[in-house]
């Protein structure tokens, strides 16, 4: 369908059927939860350190093609990353999806699939989902070694 | 049938040409609006009354001793007129308000605290959209009245024997139930709902948003306490709808909001009411809104109800068909009085992406809970995708939506 191919590429649909970063992780360090009652969409992060930085991360999502492909995505891109290093991907994807403008840096490789959400407003959520609960899961993180 | 009643035909395609939004394009493709339940299009005999309202008939209403303001007046009160005569109720007994939503509102806030004392009960059905069930649950909250849910059968109609179990301990004081389900196309059986209350002691409200749309509706017939609906699901504007009252249950309710319009004397002390309708009509009220509400009600009845219900069913029952006919699509909602609402899942495809991919073609649907997130919940779902008809879809456009569906599932591998 060559009417939907800038939103449904390839890339995202492989993720949405064979997600690589799907599943529980046991032991984790962290975890969150992001949903949006609106479509029933829920996604859980879970995340474990190595040396500071995501050593694994893994979700479970049950939502649409875009919210499964987003949080595999959001794994490929994060992992082997520092916590501020992904507050600044976590920014550079949300600009992305707001303007569609994709960022010149290599880790936006596969990121990048998810440009086309930005013409489709209704659907924006369900590509920052994942990303919400990331930095929900990180934050939470951040209070333990604090606390 | 009498002899004398002429033959009905009824011409989608020149109704379709009433409404001017049908020949619009949607990404280049001819728009196929199959989500009427949401929101209806207004034809143009709606949208001309509310323009020649403001071009020549406008000033504010009850209170100009202007010829604007008396001519208005007029025609905000003619819409009055023809609600009543719409629902065969007086018009004493008609009250506007901005939708059914802020209809039952009213009720809980003002029949509900004056009638209802704590520890009585209301009872609310699985099926209801929220509108009837979160103003249930602050009145509960509130005022300490129990809110009871009656069960769904797995059609999707009105569980009896649970019914009669919440009836039972003798608390039940207000039924509040859908006349047509938005999610399962039910219709319940109004006036069987009404005996049951009744004879049980108490009242009942009905949400007619859906069921007004698509049959008529004579509220003496079904004696109903209290009805609600929309004016922007009845092909006409947004802003504007009706709550029905029986006469003496309108008296005996104390005002919503306060403000102008609904008094009959103030002091710096004190205030009294003026009578209903108005005592819950505060301030300006939705003036061009209610004449375009009332063409809309001249136009579907020009059109009438017999022919529009015998389309919609031929619709429903194609939809139904082609439907089942795709492997993968399942439809909810089965009960045997059921209208042309066809919430439906779609094998291994979430129902945002449906509407996505049909949205591209053209092909207007809902997806989500429809505001009914309980009910889906229920039926085991996080969401659906929902067509919906109006009285311009076309069985053409259904089979467009069928075919949108393959193509959904060719772009997902299935």
């Amino acid at each position: 369908m060559s009417e939907t191919d800038d939103l449904y590429q390839a890339l995202i649909m492989e993720r949405a059927r064979s997600p690589h970063h799907t599943g529980g992780l046991d032991p984790f360090d962290a975890e969150a939860e992001g949903d949006n009652p609106m479509c029933g969409d829920r996604v859980r992060i879970r995340i474990s350190y190595d040396h500071g930085l995501i050593g694994d991360l893994r979700h479970e999502t049950r939502g649409c093609a875009i919210c499964v492909s987003s949080a595999d995505l959001m794994g490929d891109a994060v992992i082997g990353k520092s916590g501020p290093e992904i507050d600044e991907l976590a920014e550079a994807f949300d600009a992305m999806v707001i303007d569609g403008r994709v960022p010149d840096r290599s880790d936006f490789a596969n990121l990048r699939a998810l440009a086309g959400i930005h013409a489709y407003r209704s659907r924006h959520r369900c590509a920052i989902l994942p990303w919400q609960a990331l930095r929900a899961a990180l934050g939470r993180t951040m209070e333990y070694q604090n606390g | 049938m009498s002899a004398a009643v002429k033959p009905v035909v009824f011409d989608v395609e020149r109704i379709r040409s009433d409404f001017p939004i049908l020949s619009e394009l949607v990404h280049g493709k001819k728009l196929v609006f199959l989500d009427s339940a949401a929101s209806a299009q207004k034809p143009r005999a709606v949208i001309d009354a509310m323009v020649r309202t403001m071009e020549t008939r406008y000033a504010n209403v009850h209170r100009g001793l202007h010829w604007m303001s008396e001519r208005c007046s007029d025609d905000y009160e003619n819409a009055r007129d023809k609600v009543a005569a719409f629902l065969n109720v007086a018009r004493e007994e008609i009250v506007f308000v901005r939708n059914a939503t802020e209809g039952i509102n009213l009720v809980a806030q003002t029949f509900g605290r004056a009638s209802l004392k704590p520890g009585d009960a209301v009872v609310v059905s699985e099926m209801e959209h929220h509108a009837n069930l979160v103003p249930w649950q602050m009145l509960r909250d509130q005022h300490g009245v129990e809110l009871r849910i009656v069960k769904i059968t797995g059609a999707g109609e009105i569980d009896w024997d649970d019914l009669e179990r919440q009836f039972a301990d003798g608390r039940v004081r207000l039924l509040a139930v859908t006349h047509m389900s938005n999610v399962l196309g039910t219709y319940t059986p109004v006036e069987r709902l009404a005996k049951f209350a009744h004879d049980h002691g108490a009242r009942i409200l009905l949400d007619g948003a859906q069921a007004v749309v698509h049959r008529a509706v004579d509220l003496r017939a079904i004696d109903a306490d209290f009805y609600v609906f929309s004016g922007h699901k009845l092909y006409g504007p947004t802003g504007i709808g009706v709550l029905y009252g029986k006469r003496a249950l309108l008296d005996a309710m104390p005002p919503f909001l306060g403000g102008g319009d609904m008094i009959r004397s103030v002091t710096y002390e004190s205030s009294t009411w003026a009578e209903p309708p108005y005592r819950f009509e505060a301030g300006t009220p939705a003036i061009v809104e209610a004449v375009g509400l009332g063409a809309a009600i001249d136009y579907v009845q020009a059109i009438g109800f017999e022919s529009i219900a015998a389309h919609e069913r031929s619709l429903t029952d194609h939809a139904m068909a082609v439907l089942a006919a795709i492997e993968g699509v399942e439809t909810l909602g089965h009960a045997q009085d059921r209208g042309g609402v066809v919430a439906f899942t779609l094998d291994g495809v979430h129902a945002h992406d449906v509407a996505t991919l049909l949205d591209k073609q053209g092909i207007a649907v809902r997806a989500g809970h429809h505001c009914a997130e309980p009910l889906t919940h229920r039926l085991g779902l996080d969401s659906t995708a929902r067509a919906s008809f109006g009285i311009y879809t076309t069985h053409a456009e259904i089979d467009s939506l069928a075919a949108g569906l393959r193509r959904v599932q060719q772009v997902f591998g299935r």
